[in-house]
C-alpha cells in the first residue's frame, strides 16, 4: 500500500536537520537550479509546460503556461511572488513543508525567476506562523551566504534577490491581487481583472504568482524531467502532490501520492477513521469546497474528477468528520471563520456571511425558526457568484453542500440545539468511547 | 476611436470601444441600478448592484453575471439586464437586500431622505419586505469628519466613492477605509490637511451617510426650489445647484458641468454663501456724521447732489464681483455721466498699468479652456496657485496629470501641497524672478502658460510672459481671482488715456480731491486696508453700492442697497473668456447695481440707455463679439524687472488661500481654512538660527506681523519667505524672528478656529 507514496517534496522530511541547507543539498538539492542555468530560460518554462504541473493553490491552473503569459517586451522588472499566504481551515501543506524543507521554495523561487526573466522574487508568508517565517528567512539567509542568491548565482550570470515578507493575518491576501496590494503596502483587498498580475501585478509590472507548493515541485521536475512527473497523476492531472488529512483519522498528516488518489486509499494510508466510528463527512479541498460523503470515498482526487463529483480539489486539505460531529456546528464554525475573514469591499461576501452566521447560530442553539434552512439556501444563492472574489463563494460551498447532504439535520435546529443531539465532547480526541455525557460541550 | 455594437435587453447600442456596459446602457436609457460606480471614478465593481446577466460576451461562450460599472462593452456581446432577465433581477434584488439588512430605516430624519439613490433604488429594483430580523450594525453617529462634514456610519454602503474621490480627484486622503468584513467602515485617512474639496462627498454619497454640518436638518430636498446658476466666488466659472426654501439659500451643490466643473465645486463655492439676512434692505444717508435709513428718493437725490458738487473729480470703483451687465453700467455711468476716465474694476493688490494693457488685449483674445489643460503636453503656472486661486483649473490639471501625462511645471516660491499633488516641477522663483526663470523654461507649440492675478503686482513679468508665449507659439490665459473681474474689464471698467488706476484713485480721494462711487467693494481686498480706509473718510463724497454692510458702508455718505447675486440674473465671464449665466435664485428682486445707477443717472439729467436687464445682456454681449472681433492691441513696451533686490534681505511670498479667513464669503460658515504656516528654505532658517516646527513672525515694513510654525521647505527659493494671506505685497522685504510668547486669551484660545 505504502507504495502508493510518492515522496518527492517529502522526500527529505526525516532526515536530521531537514531544513539546513546542507541536508538539502546532501540529498540533490541545487541540482535542480544547476540543471536550469544549463538551459535557456525557454526550455526551463518548457520542461514545466511539458511536466504537466497545475497550480497547488487550489485553482489548478498549468504552472507553466501561467509564467509564459509574462510579457518578455514589457520594459518593467518583472517580478515573482510566491503564495504562502496559506490560511484556510484544514489546509495545512505548505507550512509543515516550509518548515520541513524550506530550501525547496528558495530553490524553485530561482529556478522560476530564471524562466521568466525576473530577478526579485517575494515569499509572502502568512504573518501568524511567525516560526514558518524565521525558518523561511534563515533558510533564504542560508542560501545568500552560500551564494545561491544575489549576484551571478552559482557563476551563471544570473542574479536573484528573494524577500521574505510577512502578511499581517488576513485570509484575503491569499487572493493573488489582494496578496499584491498587501505586498505594496496597501489594504488587502482584490483588485479588479483586467489587468491581469501577468501584465500589471506588484508595482504595476509584470508578476507571476505561484502557489508555495507549485514552486516546490519545480526543482525535481528539472532534476528528473517532464516525462518522470507527466507520468504520474492522471491524464489532465499529472504528477503527484500533499493530500493533508485531518481531522477523525487514525493517522493524521501529509501524504504525498499522485493525483487521482481516492480518499479510500489515503485513508487506508491513514489507518481509517478513528477506532470505532463511521465516516460521515469530508472536505475534498478545504472548507471552501462543497463537502463529500462516504458515497464519494472512490473518487479520484484530481482536479477532473472531483469537478465532476460536484465538488473541487482545492487545496487537497481533506477534513475528515465521523458521526459524531454535527455538521451545523462545523458550517457554523467555517462560515464564521468567512465572515471574520471577509475584506468588506463587496456586498454580497460582507453582508451574506454576517446573515448566514446568524441563521446558523440559531440553528445550532435549536432556536431556529420555520424557514431558516430555505432562507439558508436563498442567502447563498444571493452570494453565489456575484461577489468580487471567491471568498463568498468558498462560503457558499460549505453552507449549500452541507444542507444538501443533511438538511434534516439543519432542520433539527428548529427545535432542538445541535449540542444535545451531538454532544460536543464526543467529538474530541479525548473523548471515551462509552462515556456520554449529556452536557453541554464547549463550543 | 473604433466603436462596437452590443444588444442590450434587446436593444442594439453602438458605442466606442472601452465604453462600460453600465455607460452603454444609459445611452439607451436603460438604467442599471448602481452605488459604487460614478462616471468620473475609477470602477472598483463593490457594490455589486449593477449585476448583468452576459448571455453572449461577444465570443458565443457566456459569462457568469457581471457588474455592469466594470465590463467593457464589447462586439456582438448580449447583455440582459434586470428587465429581461431574471437572473440579474435576482442578483439585484438580492444584493439590495443586503445592502439594506444593516440600514437603518430612518429615513423620515435623514438629510438624503427624498433625494436618495438607496431610497430611490430600494423602491424600484428592490422586493418589498425584508426577511432579516436580527439586530442591526450600528455605530455612534455622527462622527465629526472635519468641522463641514458629518459620518452616519451605520448608513454607509461602503461604496467607497469618497475614498476614490480623495485618491483621484482631489488628492487629499482626507477618508478610508478602516477595518475589515462586516465590521468594515469609513475612517479618516493619512492626509492631514484640510482638503478644498471635501464638500463633494457629502454629494456624491449614495446614501445619507456623509452629510454637511451646515445643511444637517435645515431642510428636505422636496420642499426646496432649485436654480442652475454659475458660482460667484472665483472666475473657474462653475456650474451651481443652489436650492433655496422661505427665500433663503439653504445650500449649494456642484451641478453638472462637463465642459468646466465636471461634477465637483471647491468648499467655498459650495458653502461661501451668505443669509439673506444681512443683506441691506435700505438705502442710507449720513446725516451729521451718522448713517440714517432713508426713503429711495432721499437718497437717490442725496447722492446726485453730492455727485454734481465733484464736478468731475469722481472716481468709479467697480471691484470685480460684478455680472457684466452691472459692469456696463458702471462704466457708462463714468464714462456718460460723469465724464471721466477713471473707472478701475481692479479692487485688489497689483492693479499696474502694465497689467492694465495686458487685460485689455487677454480679454478679447481667445481664451484657452478646460479642454485644452487636458490634451495641453505641458502647463506653466506663473504666480498661480490654482488649488487656492482657481481649484477647478487644479481638479482638471490633476486629472490630466493622472490620465493624460500631462507635465506642469510652477514658478512658486515653494513646493505648495498642490504642486505636489500635481506632481508638479517647481521651479523656485521668488517673487519678481519670473522673469528669468520663464527664460529658462522650454516653451513649445503644446504649451500652456497660465498667469495668475499676483503677476500684475511683479513689473515685468507679464509682458515677458507674453513675449515668451508669442515668440514660443505657446497659448496664455490670464488668471484672475474675481468672478466679476474680467467681465468688468470687457465692459471697459479699466482706466485709459488719463484716467486713473485704483491705488491713483484712493491716494486722490486721501488727499481729499476726488469723490468716489463704489461698487461693492470690499477694503480688505485692497492693496492697503488701511490707506483705503483713511482715503474713504478723507474724500469729499462717497456712494457706495454694496449689498451688505461692509467696511466701506460707514466711511459712505450715501449706501444705496443693491440685489445680492441670489436676487438677479446676470452674465460672469470666466477666466476662459466664456460667458456663464446667473439665474435668480430668490424673488423678490431688489434692484440691481444697473437700475440704481440708472436712477441715480435719471436724476443727474442722463440716460444709461440700459432701461431694462435685457437692454443692458444684449449691449454687453454686443460689447464683448465687438472687442473678440476688434484688431489685437500691440504689446505694451517692454518692461524690466524693477522689483529692487536688497542684497541678504527677505523676500515675502504670499497669495490669498481658499478659504482665506478674511473672506467675507466665508463668515458664518464653519469652513477651516488650512494652519498658517511661514515657509524658508534651509538657509533661511539656519541664517535666522530657527528650528522647524518653531513658532516664529514675520514682520512687515509697517510692524504688523504674522505667525506660525516653521516649516522648511528643501527646495524653497532662496532669500524668501511664505506666508498664506499675509497683508502685504509679494515681494515686500520682510523680518524673520521668533514669535513673541503669546498671552493666553481668557477663554484660553487666544485667534484660534
Amino acid at each position: 500500500m505504502t507504495d502508493t507514496l510518492t515522496p518527492i517534496l517529502t522526500q527529505t522530511w526525516d532526515k536530521p536537520m531537514s531544513w539546513k541547507l546542507s541536508t538539502y543539498r546532501a540529498n540533490g538539492g541545487y541540482d535542480g537550479l544547476r540543471k536550469a542555468f544549463g538551459m535557456a530560460p525557454a526550455d526551463v518554462m518548457k520542461t514545466v509546460i511539458d511536466s504537466g504541473l497545475r497550480g497547488r493553490g487550489g485553482a489548478g491552473f498549468p504552472t507553466g503556461t501561467k509564467w509564459s503569459f509574462i510579457p518578455q517586451d514589457n520594459p518593467n522588472p518583472k517580478y515573482l511572488v510566491v503564495n504562502c499566504d496559506e490560511s484556510e481551515p484544514g489546509t495545512c501543506k505548505d507550512m509543515p513543508m516550509l518548515m520541513a524543507s524550506p530550501q525547496l521554495v528558495v530553490e524553485g523561487s530561482i529556478i522560476a525567476c530564471y524562466a521568466v526573466g525576473a530577478h526579485e522574487a517575494y515569499i509572502y508568508v502568512r504573518g501568524e506562523v511567525a516560526h514558518v517565517i524565521r525558518r523561511v528567512r534563515a533558510a533564504v539567509r542560508e542560501a545568500y551566504a552560500a551564494g545561491l542568491l544575489g549576484k551571478n548565482i552559482l557563476g551563471s550570470g544570473f542574479d536573484c534577490d528573494i524577500i521574505v515578507h510577512a502578511g499581517a493575518g488576513a485570509y484575503i491576501c491569499g487572493e493573488e491581487t489582494a496578496l499584491l496590494s498587501s505586498l505594496e503596502g496597501f489594504r488587502g483587498q482584490p483588485r479588479l481583472r483586467p489587468p491581469f498580475p501577468a501584465v500589471a501585478g506588484l508595482y504595476a509590472s509584470p508578476t507571476v504568482v505561484n502557489n508555495a507548493e507549485s514552486i516546490c515541485s519545480v526543482p525535481a521536475i528539472l532534476v528528473n524531467g517532464a516525462e518522470w512527473y507527466a507520468s504520474m497523476g492522471t491524464e489532465k492531472s499529472k504528477g503527484a502532490m500533499l493530500y493533508s488529512l485531518s481531522g477523525h483519522v487514525a493517522h493524521p498528516g501529509q501524504y504525498e501520492a499522485p493525483l487521482g488518489t481516492t480518499m479510500r486509499t489515503l485513508l487506508d494510508l491513514a489507518g481509517g477513521i478513528r477506532a470505532g466510528h463511521q465516516l460521515k463527512f469530508f472536505t475534498p479541498g478545504g472548507s471552501s469546497t462543497p463537502i463529500f460523503t462516504a458515497e464519494d470515498l472512490d473518487v479520484p482526487l484530481d482536479y477532473e474528477s472531483v469537478g465532476a463529483a460536484g465538488s473541487i480539489l482545492g487545496t487537497k486539505a481533506l477534513q475528515v468528520f465521523d458521526e459524531t460531529t454535527s455538521v451545523v456546528r462545523t458550517t457554523l464554525r467555517w462560515t464564521q471563520f468567512y465572515q471574520h475573514e471577509s475584506c468588506g469591499k463587496c456586498t454580497p461576501c460582507r453582508e451574506g456571511s454576517w446573515w448566514l452566521v446568524q441563521v446558523l447560530g440559531r440553528l445550532e442553539a435549536g432556536q431556529g425558526q420555520p424557514g431558516d434552512v430555505d432562507k439558508l439556501l436563498s442567502i447563498t444563492g444571493q452570494m453565489s457568484g456575484l461577489s468580487f472574489c471567491v471568498l463568498a463563494d468558498g462560503t457558499v460551498a460549505c453552507v449549500s453542500s452541507a444542507v444538501k447532504h443533511f438538511r434534516d439535520e439543519f432542520e433539527a435546529g428548529y427545535h432542538t440545539p445541535a449540542w444535545e443531539l451531538f454532544p460536543y465532547e464526543k467529538s474530541t480526541l479525548w473523548a471515551s468511547d462509552s462515556a456520554s455525557s449529556p452536557k453541554r460541550g464547549a463550543a | 476611436m473604433t466603436d462596437v455594437t452590443l444588444r442590450i435587453d434587446d436593444v442594439a447600442v453602438t458605442v466606442p470601444k472601452g465604453t462600460k456596459v453600465i455607460r452603454a446602457a444609459e445611452s439607451v436609457g436603460i438604467e442599471i441600478p448602481r452605488f459604487c460606480d460614478h462616471p468620473l471614478l475609477d470602477p472598483v465593481a463593490a457594490c455589486r448592484q449593477c449585476m448583468v446577466d452576459v448571455p453572449d460576451a461577444g465570443n458565443g461562450r457566456g459569462m457568469k453575471p457581471q457588474p455592469a460599472c466594470a465590463l467593457d462593452a464589447m462586439d456582438n456581446m448580449v447583455i440582459k439586464t434586470a428587465v429581461t432577465s431574471d437572473v440579474a433581477r435576482n442578483a439585484q434584488e438580492g444584493m439590495l437586500e443586503f445592502l439594506l439588512i444593516n440600514h437603518p430605516l430612518d429615513c423620515p430624519m435623514c438629510d438624503k431622505g427624498g433625494e436618495c439613490p438607496l431610497q430611490n433604488q430600494a423602491v424600484s429594483n428592490g422586493r418589498g419586505e425584508s426577511r432579516y430580523g436580527g439586530i442591526k450594525r450600528s455605530y455612534p453617529k455622527p462622527t465629526e469628519l472635519t468641522d463641514i462634514l458629518l459620518l452616519d456610519r451605520e448608513r454607509c454602503v461602503l461604496c467607497q466613492r469618497c475614498t476614490r474621490f480623495g485618491e483621484q480627484i482631489s488628492g487629499d486622503l482626507l477618508l478610508s477605509l478602516v477595518e475589515r468584513g462586516a465590521a468594515s467602515q469609513i475612517g479618516t485617512g493619512p492626509s492631514h490637511e484640510v482638503s478644498y474639496f471635501s464638500g463633494n462627498l457629502s454629494q456624491i454619497c449614495p446614501v445619507g451617510a456623509i452629510t454637511s454640518a451646515d445643511y444637517r436638518f435645515q431642510s428636505r430636498p422636496f420642499d426646496l426650489v432649485s436654480t442652475t446658476t454659475a458660482c460667484d466666488n472665483c472666475a473657474a466659472g462653475c456650474s451651481l445647484r443652489v436650492d433655496q426654501r422661505h427665500g433663503d439659500v439653504r445650500r449649494r451643490l456642484a451641478a453638472t458641468n462637463m465642459a468646466v466643473n465636471e461634477e465637483w465645486n471647491c468648499d467655498r463655492g459650495r458653502f461661501g454663501f451668505r443669509s439673506q439676512s444681512d443683506a441691506l434692505t435700505a438705502p442710507l444717508v449720513k446725516v451729521d456724521g451718522e448713517l440714517q435709513p432713508a426713503s429711495w428718493p432721499q437718497a437717490l437725490s442725496a447722492a446726485a447732489a453730492g455727485l454734481k458738487k465733484l464736478r468731475g473729480q469722481v472716481g468709479v470703483i467697480p471691484g470685480g464681483r460684478l455680472t457684466v451687465e452691472n459692469a456696463l453700467a458702471y462704466a457708462r455711468f463714468a464714462g456718460e455721466v460723469m465724464k471721466t476716465a477713471n473707472i478701475d474694476a481692479r479692487a485688489r493688490r497689483g492693479a499696474s498699468a502694465e497689467e492694465a494693457g495686458f487685460v485689455a488685449r487677454q480679454a478679447r483674445g481667445v481664451g484657452v479652456t478646460y479642454a485644452d489643460l487636458e490634451t495641453a503636453r505641458q502647463v506653466v503656472l506663473v504666480a498661480l496657485e490654482p488649488e487656492d486661486e482657481c481649484p477647478m483649473i487644479f481638479l482638471r490639471l490633476r486629472k490630466a496629470v493622472r490620465k493624460a501625462g500631462l507635465s506642469v511645471v510652477t514658478l512658486a516660491p515653494v513646493a505648495s501641497p498642490g504642486s505636489v499633488k500635481l506632481k508638479a516641477k517647481v521651479v523656485p522663483t521668488a517673487p519678481g524672478d519670473e522673469v528669468s526663470a520663464l527664460a529658462k523654461l522650454k516653451l513649445d507649440a503644446n504649451t500652456i502658460v497660465l498667469v495668475g492675478e499676483r503677476a500684475g503686482g511683479l513689473p515685468g513679468v507679464l509682458s515677458s510672459v507674453e513675449a515668451a508665449v508669442q515668440s514660443a507659439g505657446a497659448r496664455l490665459a490670464w488668471v484672475p481671482r474675481r468672478a466679476g473681474e474680467l467681465g468688468a474689464l470687457a465692459m471697459g471698467c479699466l482706466p485709459t488715456g488719463k484716467g486713473l488706476a485704483v491705488d491713483d484713485m484712493l491716494a486722490q480721494a486721501g488727499q481729499g480731491s476726488l469723490g468716489l462711487v463704489l461698487g461693492g467693494v470690499d477694503l480688505d481686498d485692497l492693496a492697503d486696508p488701511m490707506a483705503a480706509r483713511q482715503a474713504l473718510s478723507k474724500s469729499p463724497f462717497v456712494v457706495s453700492l454694496e449689498a451688505r454692510p461692509s467696511a466701506a458702508t460707514d466711511l459712505a455718505d450715501v449706501v444705496l442697497p443693491v440685489a445680492t447675486l441670489a436676487q438677479q440674473a446676470g452674465t460672469f465671464m470666466d477666466w476662459t473668456l466664456t460667458a456663464r449665466a446667473v439665474e435668480p435664485v430668490l424673488s423678490p428682486q431688489p434692484m440691481a447695481d444697473r437700475r440704481v445707477l440708472a436712477e441715480l443717472a435719471r436724476r443727474l439729467g442722463a440716460d444709461l440707455g440700459l432701461p431694462t436687464y435685457a437692454a443692458a445682456h444684449e449691449a454687453a454681449g454686443q460689447l464683448i463679439a465687438a472687442r473678440a472681433a476688434s484688431a489685437r492691441v500691440p504689446a505694451s513696451p517692454r518692461q524690466s524687472a524693477s522689483l529692487v533686490t536688497h542684497e541678504g534681505a527677505l523676500v515675502l511670498a504670499t497669495w490669498r488661500t481658499l478659504l482665506t479667513p478674511s473672506s467675507r464669503c466665508l463668515d458664518g460658515t464653519d469652513l477651516t481654512p488650512r494652519p498658517a504656516t511661514v515657509v524658508v528654505g534651509p538657509n533661511v532658517a539656519s541664517q535666522a538660527k530657527l528650528s522647524v516646527g518653531l513658532a516664529v513672525a514675520v514682520a512687515g515694513p509697517d510692524g504688523a506681523s504674522v505667525t506660525g510654525p516653521l516649516v522648511v521647505d528643501l527646495g524653497a527659493a532662496p532669500g524668501v519667505v511664505w506666508v498664506p494671506d499675509a497683508p502685504w505685497a509679494p515681494g515686500t522685504v520682510v523680518t524673520l524672528g521668533p514669535a513673541a510668547p503669546t498671552t493666553p486669551t481668557p477663554n484660553g484660545q487666544g485667534g484660534e478656529r
